[in-house]
């Protein structure tokens, strides 16, 4: 009787691990819109590997990371200025093989910039996958006379702006004061003082601030409404609102529109690494790549993928993004450990005010 | 003998140890956290630097206080709009009408938390429905905006703690016989002396037991803070939430957690000192 | 005018088309224990609330030392209401519950405390002040409900069968304690009960309830020997009870064939009987002499012991007579009880006077 159960018991054991061996999956954790549904399905029919997607953002996927020294993970989607620091600190990644990336699916300056910007001790961690900006998201019917960060404290706007009171905002206020905090990554004592600057500046700007924005569907709520005229916001935000009513667009502030890039970057424990790199030259491929553009709103490092969007979201693209505001793009170099301290500390003290 | 206590102890096994790995360990590993001093990448000191960071800081001291202060005033509010309602419930109200109040109590609850506080912002925004409701009336002329501000955390938080009141309150008035309330009639007693000195002190146990349930919810509450109030409208638990995950700084955060767990036990224990009642007879009846 | 604390004057309640107090009226002297006795739901309770001023009668009109009181609340009448609970408040001491009333009527602080003292005193707890309600007995708890209603001085105090919740013993107790208490005090009491001893032990005037009317209005001794109604004489006492007609009315006695062919002589009838009146006749057990025969013109039952119930003094025997009518009647405390074992014969002596009789 005994020995029975026994056996039972050690045989479904092992067919539970056969189970597993058999049905790959890949664990991936990233932003809303990057794995659509279609494309997982797509990618499931192809390799046979299920997907399983957990949404989040930058902050979260370190904090999850962090939380288990890089486990629970196959593939993660940081952005690429958020890699060095946290991998400095917390060792969450591990380098990328960039002999298993069919490299020429890439637009190679994307490519080359985003290995470069995620390289620490001469390894990789991190590849391009999309890129986007962060401007204002615009009702431009009313908002013609914000041209620059310091344009939204404008009298006239009082109590019709917002923004996301996140690093983002910060710097984005620094570059209307006319500064380059960028510049001034490597210099902590600048940095500070330019960053104590740009939070005056912020909470002086507090009462044109309706309410800060803390998920788009509260943004856009705001914004379909008309109680915002123009907020801090990403580019596909800007887009989507378009997509309803062409008065809204995203706009690019004079001072240039913060850009930044969306990476593949493999959790330091991992155990799918090759299904994490099946799904990633699967998504760059231009078709996929085109349909990610779509539910995203924001643009592949696909190379051909910008011609297979849909017509709305090329008259979008067209009108915020012209030669000159693409050439004017401020991209986020990588944060070094230690800067999101100060920017934190001025932050709160910008929201207690 | 020791067969049942063998049976006991099985029978406590998973209490136990749901006690223990959800409460305790995550509690001493918090503490340990929130001892560690973060020096550079990687390295780490032993030490109080952040509950000094806490003590000297401009901002955090005071987002606790607002945040424990208004807790309060929810809790004082919840309780001054529950007791009548209960006290109809227990004694007034019979048979179907009570179950129909009871459920209509209960109602919120079917739906979950980030429903009803966007059911809130609908209402409470400058294009939503008071507003429009106000201009139809022609009681003003234009968009008023009752959204992002501390009144709207504070009607969010009452709403959203209204049966933890309302619950215990009706367990303990429902065993109020009604001989003494006629007692105290009979005695002299008014209206106000009747409900001050002998309902409301019958009733202690219950208020006391929601009071704590509803002023830890309200200070334990991250979404509808951060949802429907303003700019200003900091709240300690998100500024944990920010250390945590927005900062990657579980140093402070956990700092921070303690902080708001000391706090919190201090609030509850001098509540129940000012009431005369004990934890024994307020939540553990 | 006569000296009168309480003076109800036609009261009538209706609930709906049931109607709880159907034109009731009595008045009761200073200082007396008046009792209002009936079984549950005659009405005794819905009166007192409308004399402590839960209620309002529907009809009638209620006076308190010569002045009506039907528009004064509860809470500003000059009667006080010891609960059927007692109603002690359990979140207070004793002090403060007896002390409660004293301070809703502004009443200062030395005075509160020299008169709680007084009337703790006066109860039999001098010390019990500092004690929790949960930390009395049953009997404390009595007489501190006594003293926080007695402390407010009320013209009448009434009590809704406060023992009611008290084991046998204590209640025996308490029926003469109680009946102390009302004597020291010297105000005047509604007590309300359902059991007759308690009534007839304590009251000096029993009212006996029944339907929403009072049935009779007496002292104890008048309830008992001359019962006004055929309920009063049920009700009150014990009594075996026995139908019949009327064969013939003479000289203060009454002629009655029972249902079972018993022909008996009984005493005047209350009420107006002529031959072949339907009547109903009742015999207390106590009125019954075994054994031996009363003399003249008594009745003579032949009967067989069919058990003996031994209680004590209050032993009875269970008599079957030949008509098939059961009997029972008080075991003598002689030596002819001894005789009296179940199965042996018996001779029944029933005086005429001991025969109640009420037309049907």
């Amino acid at each position: 009787m005994k020995l029975t159960l026994k056996l039972t018991a050690a045989a479904s054991a092992l067919a539970l691990i056969a189970g597993a061996a058999q049905a790959e999956t890949l664990r991936l954790l990233t932003w809303g819109g990057y794995a659509p549904d279609a494309v997982i399905d797509a990618f499931e029919a192809e390799t046979g590997i299920e997907v399983e997607v957990t949404l989040s953002n930058n902050e979260d996927m370190i904090s999850k990371l962090r939380a288990t020294g890089g486990a629970g993970f196959d593939l993660a989607q940081p952005s690429q200025d958020r890699i060095l620091g946290p991998q400095m600190e917390f060792g969450i990644y591990k380098p990328l093989d960039q002999s298993k990336l069919d490299k020429a699916l890439w637009v190679g300056d994307l490519y080359d910039a985003s290995i470069k910007s995620t390289t620490v001790d001469g390894q990789a961690y991190g590849v391009a996958h999309i890129w986007g900006s962060s401007g204002f998201a615009m009702d431009r019917s009313r908002g013609e006379g914000i041209k620059t960060w310091v344009d939204l404290c404008k009298p006239e706007y009082a109590g019709r702006i917002s923004m996301r009171l996140k690093r983002t905002a910060l710097l984005g206020m620094s570059f209307g004061l006319g500064d380059d905090p960028f510049a001034a990554y490597d210099d902590p004592v600048k940095y500070e003082e330019l960053m104590k600057k740009a939070a005056a500046k912020l909470a002086e700007c507090k009462p044109n601030v309706k309410a800060y924005w803390s998920g788009s569907d509260d943004l856009l709520a705001m914004m379909r409404s008309g109680e915002v005229i123009a907020a801090e916001a990403w580019d596909a935000t800007g887009f989507k609102l378009y997509g309803e009513d062409t008065k809204f667009n995203f706009v690019a502030p004079e001072t240039g529109a913060l850009g930044w890039i969306d990476t593949f970057a493999l959790p330091a424990k991992g155990e799918a690494d090759d299904a994490a790199y099946a799904w990633i030259n699967f998504v760059m491929r231009p078709e996929i790549a085109a349909q990610i553009i779509e539910a995203s709103g924001a643009f592949s490092a696909s190379k051909g993928s910008d011609e297979l969007v849909s017509p709305v979201m090329k008259a979008a693209y067209q009108e915020a993004f012209t030669p000159d505001v693409i050439a004017n793009i401020k991209w986020f170099p990588p944060v070094p450990a230690g800067l999101e301290d100060i920017e934190g500390r001025l932050l709160d003290e910008v929201a207690a005010k | 003998m020791t067969a049942s206590r063998l049976t006991l102890w099985l029978l406590f096994a998973p209490f136990l140890a749901w006690v223990l790995l959800l409460v305790v360990i995550p509690h001493i590993d918090l503490l340990i956290l929130s001892l560690r001093e973060k020096v550079a990448p990687r390295v780490y000191e032993t030490g109080f630097r952040n509950y000094a960071d806490f003590i000297t800081s401009s901002v955090y001291p005071w987002t606790l206080f607002r945040t424990v202060a208004f807790s309060l005033v929810t809790t004082a509010v919840t309780f001054v709009i529950g007791f009548p309602v209960a006290f109809y419930i227990a004694k007034v109200a019979r048979g179907r009408r009570r179950a129909a109040l009871f459920l209509l109590c209960l109602l919120p609850f079917w739906v979950s938390e980030i429903v009803r506080v966007f059911g809130w912002m609908m209402i409470l925004r400058e294009t939503g429905l008071l507003s429009g409701f106000l201009q139809w009336a022609h009681v003003t002329s234009g968009p008023v905006e009752f959204l992002y501000n501390d009144a709207a955390i504070m009607i969010g938080l009452v709403y959203t703690s209204m049966l933890f009141m309302i619950v215990p309150l009706i367990s303990t008035i429902d065993g109020l016989d009604d001989a003494l309330i006629e007692a105290g009639y009979d005695l002299g007693g008014n209206g106000v002396t009747v409900m001050t000195r002998i309902v409301i002190p019958y009733a202690m146990p219950g208020i006391m037991a929601g009071s704590i349930v509803v002023f830890m919810l309200s200070l334990g509450n991250y979404l509808t803070p951060t949802l429907l109030g303003g700019k200003n409208g900091q709240w300690f638990t998100a500024q944990i939430y920010n250390q945590f995950i927005t900062r990657f700084n579980w140093e402070l955060g956990s700092a921070f957690g303690f902080i708001l767990l000391i706090t919190s036990t201090l609030v509850v224990w001098l509540l129940l000192r000012l009431s005369g009642q004990s934890l024994s007879n307020t939540l553990g009846r | 005018m006569p000296d009168f604390d309480l003076d109800c004057r036609n009261l009538v309640k209706r609930f709906g088309t049931f109607t709880a107090v159907d034109d009731v009226s009595f008045s009761i002297p200073r200082g007396a224990f008046f009792s209002i006795l009936g079984p549950s739901g005659c009405g005794k309770t819905t009166l007192l609330r409308m004399l402590a001023g839960f209620a309002a009668p529907d009809q009638g009109d209620i006076l308190i030392k010569g002045a009506s009181v039907l528009r004064v609340p509860p809470n500003k009448r000059p009667v006080n209401l010891v609960f059927q609970h007692l109603a002690l408040f359990p979140m207070m001491s004793v002090t403060e519950n007896i002390a409660y009333g004293l301070k809703r009527r502004g009443q200062r602080r030395a005075e509160i405390t020299r008169a709680v003292g007084e009337v703790l005193e006066r109860v039999g707890l001098p010390d019990a002040g500092p004690k929790r309600i949960d930390q009395l007995s049953g009997g404390q708890k009595q007489r501190i409900a006594i003293a926080r209603a007695m402390v407010l001085d009320p013209a009448v105090l009434l009590l809704d069968e406060p023992l009611g919740a008290l084991d046998l013993k204590l209640r025996e107790h308490m029926k003469i304690e109680l009946k102390q208490l009302q004597a020291e005090f010297g105000t005047t009491f509604v007590y309300i009960t359902h059991d007759q001893s308690e009534a007839l032990v304590m009251s000096d005037t029993v009212a006996v309830m029944n339907a929403g009317r009072f049935e009779q209005v007496g002292t104890p001794e008048e309830l008992y020997y001359r019962p006004a109604t055929a309920f009063v004489a049920g009700f009150v006492g014990d009594a075996n009870r026995l139908q019949g007609r009327v064969k013939a009315v003479g000289d203060g006695r009454t002629a009655v064939t029972t249902e079972s062919g018993l022909e008996l002589i009984a005493g005047p009838p209350s009420g107006p009987v002529r031959t072949g009146t339907a009547v109903e006749l009742f015999l207390r057990p106590e009125a019954i002499a075994c054994g031996g025969a009363p003399d003249g013109a008594g009745n003579r039952l032949k009967a067989r012991v069919e058990d003996v119930l031994f209680n004590g003094a209050q032993s009875r025997i269970l008599a079957r007579l030949p008509s098939g009518d059961s009997i029972e009647a008080l075991l003598p405390q002689t030596g002819a009880a001894a005789s009296l074992k179940r199965g042996a014969p018996v001779t029944l002596g029933v005086a005429p006077e001991a025969l109640v009789l009420f037309p049907k």
